[in-house]
């Protein structure tokens, strides 16, 4: 197979493997810069600051990617066997120190960035006057708790919880701050105003999803999480579960509607209404 | 520091077929059965792999073996699981290691066998039964887990009320596991061992094939990794029979059952299981990245560009491995202050990542390069593993992690990596390693059949997946028609699973060309590649003992290809200087 | 020194003389004799590679004992087994008599090596009994295994050593049987007393655990 003077072998795998590559290469590039397949519109400010980060790392990593791939596709085509002579070099101790050098600042740098985005969601808390909503996973739908005019979330107590008598978060109806606690089955917000999600979970960890919040979080039993977040647009969006839960996991879905602050406030009212009756 | 061993003890096979094909204690047999093994899980795994993608491209398809011909969102769950399972331990944690690495670390370090080999033969054997145990969980009462490989709790311990197969078939996952645990400890005992005081006289660590430093660094992982599996294990198992709570919180109310544990924390499973589970990726890559560094030099016919670089960079992933298991756990709950301490970890461990794919791309340069099967599938792993390894970037990042984390996105990251490069190791050894193992050529026909069809196929499968994850589509579900987003994907669903089909199918031409060469292939002679390490010095069929008691002496590094003043373009490890035939 | 049965090797140390099995030294293996084909440093290296895997997974048992202590609200302590104080010093003790043992296996003293070897083993006999001791104890004062996770793992991680200690009793009966294989009378002695150093200092680190946190 490779004494020296055995004839040149044929270029042909070289040339399957660029036209692989540069067809790997072009639909990469084309799919990403056409957006077949995208995110939909963030509508939160730290929504953009994410958006901006992917775009930071795409750009860099789609260099090193295209790059590296044309470069593969390159040196087994130019260093088939044509019957030369390889050469022997053991390595380079320049070139190391300097790719990885360079690699280490890239990629750091890059997490280094995205830090500020990340603090956003999760370092401090929200803005003071954050409207609370309590949000709670359950296999499989998801319930959401407003504290009511009170402003307090009444207790809970688990051996109450029961969906069929309309009482699925099992609200202690002992407990007056509960008696204006307002139970969804989708999430209403208003608009331009922080929100501080407490994400709760009755029995195995599901994750709350919206992706045009870019926002995501495992709700875990016996933990109460946080999530603050301020929406600025008005629409219908989408809440899937992230994290398996069971059977039902893939049609554990619910709404958010984020609305005007007067249609807030109406939808509010009329949630008390009924809790009155 | 190396030792010799005597030879009289060793050097005559037992007779008997059990013994000798069965219960053996050489490394050789042993190391077959672990390839076999992992062929029949792969086998297994991929049919599993080939329903998911019908079910998801077709909903209503009628598939044989399920009850009323469709699969349902609770069949659709224990094909996942168990298709993970078998693949993630079964498949990539044997083959590169207790598959390949049994059959020629004592062959590559100048030994006679494994320093241990009843233990050898003992966790082959466990190995096997935890296979067993795995495969008869979907056949007990409830049918096989639903959690998925991971099995997070509470999911996966509070039993038959949180779902289907959460009853015996979960327990019996959590047996098959721990049985797992054990075996590759066992294993890593036997590794370590053997490479610390079985190497021959001349082989120092730095002239150790980079096969041998990818086997060694993995053993060290999987010894400090799978005692913390068995561990968790163990406490999964009290909650699930013995009612502890280590792992359930108060207050669990499941299907309408309020449970009486107390106090217990969820994440706790998880930070146990992820570390356990970072380095075991690490395991299921770094033989490998041995593998590939060792076959692109010799078809290359040049030295492994920088050889320190890449042990150094071997053992830097190795140690960093344990340290960025909280990547996997961003959006968990976990305190985001770790987040960003193990997200710069993860960044970090990028680098040697990298290091390691400049130095294959430095190895090709100035090569002369032999498409030879085996060198289709080194040089398809360096392209796999460039774009795999690169939507890690994105996913090391907590912040973009909150968007991809659990979408399509992973799916296709981990798939490149696991499902596709460390396959293709595997690939390469096999067609690198079959004329020694078998005394004979696999055809190369075929091979290339097999490698164009494939590296074209996985492209087709899991580049979309990663379009998918932009578009939000989340992992582990039977299912998209209840989220609106989601219906639009269908037609990518669609080209997801044809393109599975058409590369499930190229397999049947390596399954094809495996057996049949076995007898049917053309002969091979002792070293076909001419290649410099001592695996390719002894005679083929190996002997019992490996070297009919003349145990070599190395006199230098394992890729001395095209050396000026050699009239050959090889210089193998075991050829004394004054025997080096001058141009 | 042509082949030599283990028997053999023991009547040599009884007869005051030096045993130096020909494969003892690790090495050189040009030789038509030896016990085995593996160098005997394989056993050492082996017993200490698994003593860190073993470390690994009882320190998953302790990380995990303290962050369930720290995020779970409703930790009882439980009253320390009395006995485990007996106990403790039985182990150490075990650890002495291991190492008297062994001096007199390198001056070549039958007689005393067995003698010492054998109060070793049973020492660590006692020391199962008095764990099962332990273990009524916690039941007595109202601890079973799933009544708290302080209880819980007090029985995971005094059974799991239990366990571990077992096979060391396994060995130390092994080489007290006078009959070995493939490893020499040095070796194993060597070998296990290291392994069961190994379970004296780890039972140490549990029993402060344990009495520290609980």
């Amino acid at each position: 197979m490779g004494s020296r003077k055995s004839c040149a072998g044929s270029a042909a795998p070289a040339v399957l493997l660029a036209i692989v590559i540069l067809l790997l290469v072009g639909s990469t590039l084309y799919f990403h810069i056409a957006k077949t397949w995208w995110f939909p519109p963030a509508i939160t400010p730290v929504g953009h600051q994410i958006d901006q980060q992917f775009f930071a790392t795409f750009i860099v990593t789609g260099v090193v990617f295209v790059l590296a791939q044309l470069a593969l596709a390159w040196m087994v085509f130019k260093y088939r066997d044509r019957g030369q002579k390889a050469r022997f070099v053991r390595g380079n101790h320049m070139l190391e120190v300097i790719w990885t050098t360079a690699t280490l600042v890239i990629f750091v740098g890059l997490g280094v960035m995205a830090a500020h985005a990340w603090g956003e969601v999760h370092f401090g808390g929200p803005e003071p006057g954050a409207l609370q909503v309590e949000v709670t996973g359950v296999q499989f739908v998801w319930n959401f708790r407003y504290p009511g005019t009170d402003g307090k979330f009444g207790r809970v107590i688990p051996k109450d919880i029961d969906a069929s008598t309309g009482n699925p978060l099992g609200l202690d109806s002992n407990d007056p701050a509960s008696k204006d606690d307002i139970v969804s089955g989708d999430l209403y917000l208003p608009v331009n105003q922080p929100i501080e999600l407490m994400l709760r979970s009755q029995d195995v960890i599901h994750s709350f999803f919206v992706r045009e919040l870019r926002i995501k979080q495992d709700t875990v039993p016996g933990l109460v999480i946080p999530v603050h977040f301020t929406v600025t647009k008005i629409g219908d969006y989408e809440i899937t579960c992230n994290q398996l839960c069971g059977l039902g996991h893939y049609h554990m879905h619910a709404m958010l509607h984020v609305l005007s602050d007067a249609d807030f406030q109406q939808w509010e009212q009329k949630q008390e209404a009924q809790n009155a009756q | 520091m190396s030792s010799h061993a005597t030879s009289v003890h060793h050097a005559e096979a037992p007779k008997g077929w059990l013994r000798h094909y069965i219960f053996s204690l050489d490394h050789k047999i042993i190391g077959t059965q672990y390839i076999l093994l992992g062929l029949s899980a792969v086998t297994i795994g991929m049919i599993l792999s080939v329903i998911m993608r019908i079910h998801l491209a077709w909903p209503n398809a009628h598939i044989w073996g399920f009850a009323g011909g469709v699969v349902s969102p609770e069949d659709y769950l224990r094909v996942i699981t168990m298709h993970g399972t078998l693949m993630v331990f079964f498949v990539l944690t044997t083959v590169p290691q207790s598959g390949f690495g049994n059959y020629f670390l004592p062959i590559q370090i100048g030994a006679p066998d494994m320093a241990f080999p009843t233990l050898n033969m003992l966790s082959f054997w466990v190995t096997f039964l935890a296979m067993i145990v795995l495969v008869s969980s979907a056949f007990v009462p409830g049918g096989s887990a639903i959690s998925g490989w991971t099995s997070y709790a509470p999911l996966s311990a509070v039993g038959v009320i949180a779902g289907p197969g959460q009853g015996l078939g979960q327990t019996l996952w959590i047996v098959s596991i721990a049985l797992f645990c054990g075996a590759s400890l066992m294993s890593a005992i036997n590794f370590l061992g053997t490479t610390i005081d079985l190497r021959t006289k001349g082989l120092s660590l730095m002239r150790m094939p980079l096969t041998v430093w990818g086997w060694f660094i993995t053993a060290c992982l999987a010894l400090l990794a799978f005692g913390v599996l068995l561990a968790a294990c163990i406490l999964l198992l009290l909650d699930r029979l013995a009612m502890t709570s280590f792992f359930i919180p108060s207050g669990e109310m499941v299907s309408g059952v309020l449970l009486k544990h107390a106090g217990g924390s969820p994440l706790l499973w998880q930070h146990l299981f992820w570390f356990f589970g970072h380095p075991e990726v690490y395991i299921a890559i770094l033989p490998g990245m041995g593998i590939i560094s060792h076959v692109l030099s010799t078809f290359s016919r040049k030295p492994v560009f920088g050889y320190r670089a890449m042990v150094y960079s071997l053992s830097a992933i190795g140690f960093l491995s344990f340290m960025v298991w909280g990547h996997h756990m961003f959006v968990s709950g976990m305190s985001p202050y770790s987040g960003l301490a193990f997200s710069i970890l993860t960044l970090v461990i990028g680098v040697p990542s990298a290091i390691k794919t400049f130095n294959w791309l430095g190895t090709l340069w100035g090569a002369r390069i032999q498409f030879t099967s085996a060198m289709l599938f080194a040089i398809g792993f360096v392209s796999v593993f460039v774009t795999g390894g690169l939507s890690g970037i994105f996913l090391a990042q907590p912040a973009l992690d909150l968007y991809l984390h659990d979408t399509y996105y992973v799916i296709g990251h981990f798939h490149l990596i696991m499902g596709v490069a460390a396959i293709f190791a595997m690939f390469a050894a096999t067609y690198f390693w079959f004329p020694k193992m078998f005394g004979h050529m696999m055809n190369e026909t075929l091979g290339k059949i097999h490698f164009w069809m494939t590296f074209v196929g996985v492209y087709c499968i899991f580049m979309p997946m990663h379009y998918l994850g932009y578009a939000g589509d989340p992992r582990r579900y039977a299912s998209i028609d209840a989220v609106h987003y989601l219906a639009r994907l269908q037609p990518v669903y669609l080209f997801i699973s044809i393109a599975a089909f058409v590369t499930a199918t190229a397999q049947l031409f390596f399954y094809f060309n495996f057996f049949w060469s076995i007898k049917h292939g053309k002969p091979a002679g002792r070293n076909p590649w001419r290649a410099t390490t001592l695996e390719w010095s002894v005679p083929t069929p190996v002997p019992h003992d490996n070297f009919a008691g003349h145990y070599p002496t190395v006199y230098r590094g394992p890729y001395e290809y095209s050396v000026p003043g050699a009239a050959e373009d090889f210089i193998p490890q075991d050829v004394a200087p004054e025997q080096v035939a001058k141009a | 020194m042509p082949h030599t049965s283990a028997t053999e090797e023991l009547e040599i140390i009884d007869a005051g003389g030096r045993a130096k099995p020909p494969s003892d030294a690790g090495g050189d293996g040009d030789g038509a004799g030896g016990r085995s084909a593996m160098p005997q440093r394989i056993y050492v290296t082996g017993i200490t590679i698994g003593m860190a895997a073993i470390l690994m997974f009882f320190m998953a048992f302790a990380s995990a004992f303290i962050v369930r202590k720290g995020v779970g609200s409703d930790w009882q302590a439980f009253p320390m087994p009395r006995i485990l104080w007996l106990n403790t010093l039985i182990l150490l003790a075990s650890s002495v008599t291991i190492v008297r043992a062994r001096h007199f296996f390198t001056r070549g003293d039958g007689e005393g090596f067995r003698h010492w070897w054998t109060v070793t083993t049973i020492l660590g006999f006692l020391f199962l009994v008095g764990q099962l001791i332990a273990w009524r104890q916690m039941v007595i004062s109202g601890f079973y295994l799933a009544t708290n996770a302080s209880g819980s793992f007090f029985y995971v991680l005094t059974a799991a050593h239990a366990l571990h200690l077992l096979g060391g009793i396994v060995a130390l009966l092994y080489v007290g049987r006078g009959k070995l294989r493939r490893l020499t009378f040095a070796t194993a002695t060597e070998v296990t007393s290291v392994y069961w150093h190994f379970m004296d200092g780890l039972w140490v680190f549990l029993f402060l655990l344990l009495l520290l946190g609980r």
